[in-house]
């Protein structure tokens, strides 16, 4: 077990910049937070007095509410700030914001956006910790984490499980902390979606690519679903949901003919008759409902551990420099 | 901080003893087996609660509920101290609501450990009673707090640390004292 | 005034010398270059240990001016420039509005003729507006002064208004200077297109979308007849094809920026806005391509694209910043260290490419140090070093990705016409 480590990043921005240890000693914490979410009385005094912030610049309800509620289980304050998103920039900067809202003595920002690398710019800008709660294509760590999570506690480990994750890799930050997350604890990873909805270079971060649903399903021990946005990114890649639905839909056929206990997660919200049928959903192999409640012991451990690290050190790729 | 080694105070033989003699009193003190539950202080409280259950259960013929406390998140040094702390798994799988909890810990020093513990305690229910069982009471308390069992009083200085070493962490059963050397 | 610049490493290419040397400078000439001079004069400049080249002449930068005086003028631009060590500098045409008329072009040389602090040298816009529709009015903007045309900061979209540019450019005689960028191609694109950009999760530029419109342009000169510079080549794709271009002896002529040969897209990573630049920064394979090209004469000219940008405009999200770096200041120092110092280019070599190719490109001044040029004279420490800090930035903008680097090589003295406009790294106009 990784007890002796000791964290001390300030922010947690992606798992690209974290290690396979640091990940170890993230899933280890939420383990021991979970134990909290199952008590009658469902919270701690840890962040007594701290304050955290919820900036969020997409709307979100879900990672909203479990970063809230987790940051109010370990009795920190939280205030929601929605900022309208727009890619044309008026009024104030993200890290004029940023400074603002440090000046009311906060101590961690929640941030989501829209802009990949928001979450690093505003993390440079203040010494507040700083979480990822989603930024563009990027990444959205803690939503990673929370598969992992799910998944170690399902079938007991990571390495060497074969995990596919199916959908629109191209725009998706959930795709890329998962392959991440999942390839770093030793995981084999497939990434499958139409050919136009692989973004270029992907192999290089050690994933199996394929365009045949067939191909990731066979032999997979999990598949992570992902949501489709036909009204979005996804519509030049396929001509229609209805289409994606019978070329690479997650119906119970598609399920009778894989291992009999595959693990099938989806971040949500899901797209039913899009990416996944009804019966998948709601059926045995399904544990979307448990990654909803993992989500919030996994967040708990994430402020805990940026709220009190010690020594903290910039959780940044350093700016190019020659010396 | 360096340590130097001064006295051994316990040997496997004596913290038997004195888990065993602390099991005979609470016995003495309590009516039923089924009132009691066993709680340690995680890490060496919790493996000292599994023994002092087991020592209830030769005694009485009935083995008393054990949980294990971890009591980081009630800590109040959290922002003192020099690295973060790792927040291990609370194991606590039975109601303690109207239990007379034993609370266990290796060593009572200043009574900030077990004043996180009595809080912590407090969120799992209402216990009719909670009493507070050690290996070593070495002194100096900062807080209103005593033990109602206790293995061996050692009286120290400040400059003393006391380790308790036990089988299930350490390989070995024993308690020592040791000196902080003067940093230089 | 007479000066005499006495002892330095006197390279000119032009007139075949790299050797120890004396200057004379009468008035607003070179008037002698010998060994050990002992003319009369009222200055003398001890240059040794030091180089003695033409000041440098870039062909490529954005002043600003008229309308974004927040970013730079004429005034601190030029300034900025004698910094670096350039005696002569061409401003594009992209200000608010464009230097697209021949009122535009006399109001701008009135703005020059006031504050510059250097040669500026004048570019008219292709396009009206620069929206790619309608050709300018070549001949009277010529008249007026400009030396070349371009949309830079945007392609000529539509290839029969290119070509219909190229033959209005040939009938002026003025040079077409090409931003080659397929806009269907790089639309929305932050960045190079590739792993880094997929890791980021940003849009990608292609190097097709530089590529396919170097290759149209070629093209379309050929068929026009008329001379063709690329401006900023970034890519291995578009080296090949000016190669081949020059094989065939075509009238194309290339530039490429610092940043090109001394950065990758890798320094993305940090998500820091100075590294936004377009085209873009490249992969390790393109930067070895540049220095290639550099080498075998495929790019004749190194040019800075300084692009200053305030602060506010770049301390933002990386998809809404605006592309461009500043560059007069930190040119030369990365040549010396890119290129001197990695055995890409000698010092002769170089001081084509910084001076005598693009001022015999734009038909300007300079370029040389023979006996009866205009004394444009730069006097160079090839071996100090200084960290580069934002302190020392001269231009009003300090959007430089080389800022905290540990520089090598400095402009010391800079003769303007004659005239000593900066002395001992004091700029003295």
């Amino acid at each position: 077990m990784s007890n002796k480590f000791i964290w001390t990043k300030k922010d947690l921005l992606g798992l690209e910049y974290l290690s396979a240890e640091e990940i170890n000693h993230i899933l280890y914490t939420a383990a021991s937070f979970k134990e909290v979410t199952t008590r009658q009385i469902k919270k701690v005094p840890v962040l007594r007095g701290k304050t955290v912030v919820n900036l969020f610049y997409e709307p979100s309800t879900r990672t909203r509410t479990s970063f809230e509620l987790a940051a109010k289980r370990l009795s920190a304050d939280v205030i929601n700030i929605a900022v309208e998103s727009s890619s044309v920039r008026k009024g104030e900067t993200l890290i004029d914001t940023g400074r603002n809202i440090e000046a009311l003595k906060i101590d961690i920002i929640v941030v989501r956006h829209s802009a990949s690398g928001a979450p690093n710019i505003l993390a440079r800008s203040v010494r507040s910790s700083v979480v990822n709660a989603g930024d563009g294509w990027h990444e959205h760590p803690t939503q990673a984490l929370l598969d992992i999570f799910t998944l170690k506690e399902k079938l007991g480990r990571i390495e060497g499980l074969k995990v596919s994750i199916i959908g629109d890799i191209a725009h998706s930050r959930v795709a890329r902390s998962n392959i991440w997350g999942f390839i770093k604890l030793g995981a084999k990873v497939t990434v499958c979606a139409p050919e136009k909805l692989i973004p270029v270079g992907i192999e290089q971060t050690g994933v199996h690519v394929t365009n045949d649903i067939n191909e990731a399903l066979e032999d997979a021990d999990a598949i992570n679903v992902l949501r489709m946005q036909f009204e979005r990114d996804s519509k030049l890649a396929f001509p229609s949901a209805l289409e994606y639905f019978k070329q690479y839909g997650i119906t119970s056929d598609r399920i009778k003919k894989c291992k009999k206990n595959i693990v099938v997660m989806h971040p949500g919200p899901i797209n039913r008759g899009v990416e996944m049928s009804s019966e998948v959903a709601d059926g045995a192999n399904s544990v979307i409902l448990e990654q909803v409640t993992n989500g919030i012991a996994v967040r708990m451990a994430v402020l805990y551990l940026v709220a009190l690290a010690k020594k903290p050190t910039s959780s940044l790729p350093a700016k190019v420099e020659n010396m | 901080m360096e340590l130097k080694e001064k006295t051994k105070l316990m040997d496997k033989d004596a913290i038997e003893r004195a888990l065993e003699r602390i099991a005979h009193e609470i016995v003495e003190r309590v009516k039923s087996i089924d009132d009691i539950a066993v709680i340690g202080i995680k890490n060496r409280g919790a493996y000292l609660g599994r023994r002092l259950a087991e020592k209830l259960a030769q005694i009485c013929g009935k083995r008393p509920d054990v949980g294990a406390l971890d009591i980081t998140l009630y800590r109040d040094d959290l922002t003192q101290v020099a690295e973060q702390p790792v927040v291990h798994a609370t194991e606590i799988d039975f109601i303690i609501d109207d239990k007379k909890v034993i609370l266990v810990d290796d060593v009572l020093f200043t009574g900030r450990t077990i004043r996180c513990a009595l809080d912590a305690l407090i969120d799992f229910g209402r216990p009719a009673a909670i009493q507070l069982a050690v290996l070593i009471d070495r002194g100096h308390r900062e807080l209103p707090i005593r033990a109602d069992y206790v293995g061996k009083n050692v009286p120290t200085s400040l400059k003393e640390v006391v380790e308790v070493r036990l089988e299930e962490s350490d390989g070995k059963d024993e308690v020592v004292i040791c000196e902080k050397l003067d940093e230089q | 005034m007479r000066y005499l610049i006495k002892g330095g490493r006197v390279v000119d290419p032009v007139s075949k010398i790299d050797d120890t040397s004396d200057i004379l400078i009468d008035g607003n000439r070179i008037a002698k270059v010998a060994k050990d001079l002992n003319e009369k004069c009222d200055t003398e400049i001890n240059a040794k240990g030091k180089i003695v080249i033409p000041g440098l002449v870039d062909m490529h930068s954005h002043l600003r001016e008229p309308g974004r005086e927040d970013e730079e003028t004429i005034a601190t631009g030029t300034r900025a420039a004698l910094r670096g060590g350039f005696t002569t500098i061409a401003c594009m045409p992209n200000t608010e509005p464009p230097i697209d008329s021949p009122e535009m072009v006399r109001k701008l040389s009135g703005i020059i003729k006031r504050d510059a602090a250097c040669h500026v040298a004048m570019v008219g816009a292709i396009t009206l507006k620069r929206t790619g529709r309608k050709v300018a009015a070549f001949s009277g903007m010529k008249k007026e002064g400009v030396v070349a045309v371009s949309d830079d900061g945007s392609s000529v979209e539509k290839a029969s208004i290119m070509l219909q540019a190229l033959r209005a450019a040939r009938k002026s005689g003025l040079l077409v200077i090409d931003h080659c960028e397929d806009p269907k191609m790089s639309a929305g694109g932050v960045m190079n297109k590739g792993f880094i950009s997929t890791k980021m999760g940003l849009r990608g530029i292609p190097a097709e979308a530089e590529s396919t419109f170097v290759k149209r342009d070629i093209e379309l000169a050929k068929k026009a007849r008329a001379k063709i510079h690329i401006a900023h080549v970034s890519c291995a794709k578009s080296i090949e094809l000016i190669r081949k271009a020059k094989k065939a002896r075509l009238p194309v002529t290339a530039e490429t920026a610092p940043h090109y040969f001394s950065l990758t897209e890798d320094c993305c990573v940090s998500y820091d806005t100075n590294t936004k630049m377009n085209p873009p920064l490249r992969t390790k394979a393109d930067v070895e391509f540049i220095k290639e090209a550099l080498a075998d004469g495929t790019i004749d000219v190194i040019a800075t694209d300084h692009a200053p940008h305030t602060d506010a405009e770049k301390d933002v999200e990386f998809d809404f910043a605006p592309f461009g770096i500043i560059g007069f200041e930190t040119a030369l120092s990365l040549c010396v260290m890119e290129l001197l110092d990695k055995g890409v280019l000698s010092w002769p070599d170089l001081v084509m490419k910084l001076s005598t190719n693009p001022a015999k490109i734009l038909g300007c001044c300079g370029g040389s140090l023979k006996k009866g040029s205009p004394a444009d004279i730069t006097v160079i420490d090839p071996e100090k070093e200084y960290v580069y800090t934002k302190e020392l930035v001269e231009s009003k903008s300090k959007n430089s990705p080389f800022i905290g680097w540990r520089l090598k090589g400095k402009a010391i003295d800079v003769f303007v016409g004659g005239v000593l406009a900066m002395k001992d790294e004091e700029i003295m106009v």
